[in-house]
């Protein structure tokens, strides 16, 4: 599924709604995690997963082909923990058999 | 690191501020969002959501594994995990945020 199918699956339950206003929200929604992220904040949904940020120190890396040495700058990772109840559905042995 | 967590009532806050939507309706978009990404995932389809990032599924087959207290040796069921990969835009994002509030 791409964003564009999301937004048609949500569009399809809310007739009510202007489709480009369901646009709108779901880009509210990822807007709003990734802008908690920048801010250095988690992301919590209970059931579905977790978004936090990990820090990853300079270091000296190494050009595999070369061999010579780059410095790599520090930087922040976004990374997803995923949640219990999901983790379970994923291994729901109805789909799997 | 601020230590805020954001949970669903904080993006469901964000569509009643940019949408001007209700705020139960909101929060039902919220869950109905979330709750096709999942109901994707589990049925074995990857979710790509262009400008955030994709999810996909990885399979995993059996190994031995160890219980670390008792050094027991005990089979690991295979079984499929998600894995989360972010976006260029995600990470860029991210990045410039933050350098710049450790730098400020």
């Amino acid at each position: 599924m791409i964003k564009s199918e999301l937004v048609q699956r949500i569009a399809a339950a809310n007739p009510h709604l202007f489709h480009r206003d369901v646009e709108r929200i779901v880009n509210v929604i990822f807007d709003e995690i990734v802008g908690a992220l920048s801010r250095g904040e988690r992301v919590e949904l209970r059931g579905f997963g977790a978004f936090t940020v990990k820090h990853r120190a300079a270091r000296e890396g190494r050009n595999p082909r070369t061999g010579a040495s780059v410095s790599v700058a520090e930087k922040y990772v976004p990374f997803f923990k995923t949640g219990k109840e999901l983790r379970d559905r994923l291994n729901a042995p109805s789909k799997e058999a | 690191m601020s230590g805020k967590t954001l949970t669903r009532a904080d993006l469901a806050d964000a569509v009643v501020r940019q949408v001007g939507l209700p705020r139960n309706e909101s929060q039902a978009l919220v869950e109905l969002v979330l709750k096709e990404i999942s109901s994707c995932l589990a049925g074995g389809e990857p979710v790509k959501l262009s400008s955030f990032g994709s999810f996909g599924i990885r399979k995993k087959g059996e190994r031995i594994g160890r219980n670390p207290k008792t050094g027991e040796e005990v089979p690991i069921t295979p079984r499929s995990v998600l894995v989360f990969r972010p976006s260029n835009i995600m990470k860029e994002r991210i990045n410039t945020g933050l350098l710049k509030r450790k730098s400020s």
